[in-house]
């Protein structure tokens, strides 16, 4: 049987048993009533102990949420959401503060565990005295904020970051604890009417993480937190805030994966980011969420606003993303250059198999002058996936000398996937110069067989292609997360060779 | 001892019979040049052997070491020390040359249940091996043969011989594209290897390689059979005369 052939069998065999974070924890829950409605938000404010203009804000968006429509122009495909069959809140049972992981349930421990993402590991390096001779001393600090099911569960490493004047804290607690930079910036970026699903996320947050680093600090660790879904019937509705003030610099990890349902969980974060004037804010994602079933059954719906604003001059905007979970996938970080001289990058790998569908690109704004952007794509559908590059640049008439790189390829493993590359280029004014490069490859037999004939197995020589595939990208990622990207880019491509 | 016993082979692609009941036998130690016009199907005998997809054996049988070599993985044949330069080297963009020859090393290791090599010893190895073939340490860090020339990336087919230690070495014509001092050069790595314990099949249109490397018996292979094997003089026969003699045999 041709290895392609062989490909396209074994991807029909794919199973939740395969999806190796598809677990649950049993951890007792704190839920709000199911469906949506005025109550449920008024429900959600009140259990985070939210000052009234919070509630207020949820309130106007809520309401401007009842007049909208779910949009329909991206390449997905799937069946009426049922938003009132739908869980809007669940907290694990709130306990007294943690001052230290050893509070952290031991169920939660043991989930992070099972999903390879070492907290007590990273406490243990970090936090704790290690013992001598057991790790690399140069190893970057890390501080983790985990996201359990809706709430932060754990913080750690503030002390520090407390001195360097960086505040990292649960969006839930900033909004009670600095509520003028909160309400100076959120929805600056992002606004609460702003598409279907960011302004449901503004009615019903229920909460992520806030970051704000002051004028000329460089953030002392890079910044992580870890998301999870863990509530039958929940959506996850994640806001993430990140202000990086004149002369900062910050870079934020976010890794998701979640354990496998039957039936679809919908997710729909906004996160936003501004920098000032000579800031920079560096973003990474990596995302694992359960994909579905072997017939396309189940899997996270996620649905993301992600926009960062290049507030102020000579200010600079990094995402990188992995991507290789979730059965849909809707997701654009953007960048609007607004300050001169800035400059926003996207570097994006996006992986698809099963029937996942993604539908995935980034938009640049060009708005300032001089302002230059950079798009980096890299897709890979196995499978029967659907695997869509949709990219916009656009440069305003006074975005003068605006720049754009763009270079978009996709891998097809396989002839039951698709890739798309949907690319949207508006330049209104003449002193714009923007490039754009795409390629479509199919995986060749040829050098599978090459690597095979050298020892690989089939599978080994798929990573190995796939890697090399998205090099580029992979080495954007800070080098904690590039590890952890490898391996997963090798499971979700697991199954889709013979 | 035969190391490689091709019996009465029987290969089709795409539903065409493309090898009609092909013998050979390779003795550990020997030398064997298969030479034959376009298209006489010694790349397609290269293949099966190795494993590529796409051929179907419809009779016959090739025992490796007295093993049944068609029922083994095509993994599994390159750890047990079947290896085919190509003739077509393939790129491999993004994988840096010393991260695939260290992945592929240590995969054969494993499949035969040896311990991988330190990195120390590793580099070891390949510097030593790549100087001997005039392979500059730049180059290893580039993607596999990506931007190689054609002679480099021959060479680069060489090098992993020499480095993974086959017991069978078939090369597919090796010589094409090499200007003089190339060809010397990989035919010299190439003799480095000869080893009682190791037999090397090459294919090839010209008798001039054989002049580097000299074979033991030569073979002509014409629409998908051996029709004749003799001495090394027999490449220079086919120089001279062509191939129009055995068109009939065949
Ligand atoms: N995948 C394929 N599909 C159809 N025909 C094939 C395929 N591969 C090989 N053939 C045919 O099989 C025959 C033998 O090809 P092969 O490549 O083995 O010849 P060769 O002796 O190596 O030729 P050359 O000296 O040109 O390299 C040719 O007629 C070729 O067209
Ligand atoms: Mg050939």
């Amino acid at each position: 049987m041709p290895a392609v052939q062989e490909t396209v069998e074994r991807v029909k065999r794919i199973d939740v048993d395969q999806y190796r974070y598809g677990f649950e924890t049993l951890i007792e829950s704190d839920k709000a009533p199911k469906g949506l409605s005025e109550e449920t938000v008024k429900f959600i404010s009140e259990k985070k102990n939210e000052p009234a203009w919070m509630l207020q804000w949820r309130l106007e968006a809520y309401r401007r949420w009842l007049t909208m429509t779910e949009p329909t122009w991206a390449r997905v495909d799937y069946p009426k959401i049922d938003f009132q069959d739908l869980y809007y809140y669940s907290a694990p049972k709130p306990k007294k503060t943690i001052s230290s992981l050893d509070e952290i349930d031991p169920e939660i421990l043991k989930t992070y565990e099972k999903l390879g993402i070492p907290l007590r590991e990273v406490a243990m390096l970090e936090g704790v005295e290690p013992k001598p001779g057991e790790q690399d001393p140069n190893r970057r600090k890390i501080a983790v904020d985990a996201v359990f099911d809706s709430v932060s569960v754990a913080t750690t490493f503030k002390a520090e970051l407390k001195k360097a004047g960086v505040i990292f804290m649960p969006i839930s607690e900033a909004i009670r604890e600095h509520p003028e930079l909160v309400q100076k910036y959120l929805g600056s970026v992002v606004p609460t009417s702003d598409n279907f699903y960011a302004t449901l996320n503004s009615a019903v947050f229920s909460d992520g993480s806030f970051v704000y680093v002051p004028p000329g600090v460089r953030c002392p660790m890079e910044l992580s937190t870890y998301f999870r879904i863990n509530e039958r019937n929940t959506g996850q509705f994640e806001r993430t805030l990140i202000i990086a003030d004149k002369g900062s610099y910050v870079s934020y990890l976010e890794g998701c994966t979640a354990p496998q349902r039957d039936e679809n969980q919908l997710h729909a974060a906004v996160v936003e980011l501004v920098t000032h004037d000579d800031a920079e804010i560096k973003y990474s994602t990596v995302q694992n969420w359960y994909p579905g079933n072997s017939e396309g059954k189940g899997g996270i719906y996620n649905f993301v606003t992600k926009r960062g604003d290049c507030r102020g001059d000579r200010s600079k905007i990094s995402w990188t993303q992995v991507e290789t979970g979730s059965a849909i996938t809707w997701k654009y970080p953007s960048c609007i250059l607004r300050g001169d001289n800035s400059s926003g990058e996207f570097y994006s790998i996006a992986i698809s198999n099963g029937y996942q569908q993604v539908d995935s690109g980034t938009k640049m704004i060009h708005l300032g002058k001089n302002t230059s952007s950079r798009i980096i794509s890299k897709g890979i559908a196995a499978g029967k996936s659907q695997n869509t590059y949709r990219g916009l640049v656009t440069a305003h008439r006074k975005a003068t000398g605006a720049r754009n790189f763009t270079a978009c390829d996709s891998l097809l493993i396989g002839d039951k996937c698709g890739a798309h590359t949907v690319p949207y280029i508006e330049a209104k004014n003449s002193s714009a110069t923007f490039e754009h490069e795409a390629t479509t490859s199919k995986i060749s037999e040829d050098v599978l067989f090459y690597c095979i004939q050298r020892g690989l197995t089939q599978e080994e020589a798929v990573g190995l292609v796939v890697n090399g595939f998205v090099k580029d990208v992979l080495q954007q990622l800070p080098m904690e997360f590039a590890v952890e990207a490898q391996k997963l880019i090798s499971i979700s491509l697991e199954g889709s060779v013979g | 001892m035969a190391l490689l016993e091709v019996k009465d082979l029987k290969v089709r692609v795409e539903e065409r019979e493309i090898l009609h009941g092909l013998t050979l036998t390779v003795n550990e130690g020997e030398i064997h040049a298969i030479m034959g016009p376009n298209g006489s199907g010694k790349s397609t005998l290269s293949h099966v052997i190795a494993g590529k997809p796409g051929y179907e054996v419809t009779d016959g049988q090739i025992l490796f070491k007295g093993e049944d070599l068609l029922e083994m993985a095509p993994n599994e044949r390159s750890a047990k020390g079947v290896f085919l330069a190509f003739q077509y080297p393939v790129e491999i963009p993004g994988v840096a040359t010393m991260t695939f020859l260290r992945t592929a090393l240590n995969a054969q290791r494993k499949a035969r249940g040896e311990s991988e090599y330190s990195t120390p010893d590793f580099l070891k190895k390949v510097r030593e091996v790549s100087k001997s073939l005039n392979i500059p340490q730049d180059m290893l860090k580039r993607g596999v043969n990506v931007g190689f020339s054609g002679g480099e990336k021959k060479r680069n087919e060489v090098l992993q011989m020499a480095l993974f230690e086959p017991s069978l070495c078939i090369l597919d014509e090796m010589d094409s594209g090499l200007d003089i001092d190339a060809l010397r050069i990989a035919a010299d790595g190439v003799n480095a290897l000869h080893s009682p314990k190791r037999a090397m099949v090459v294919i090839t249109h010209y008798q001039r390689l054989l002049n580097y490397i000299v074979p033991d018996i030569v073979h002509v292979m014409s629409k998908g059979r051996v029709v004749k094997s003799g001495g090394k003089e027999l490449a220079l026969e086919l120089e001279a005369s062509g191939y129009a003699q055995f068109e009939d045999a065949a």
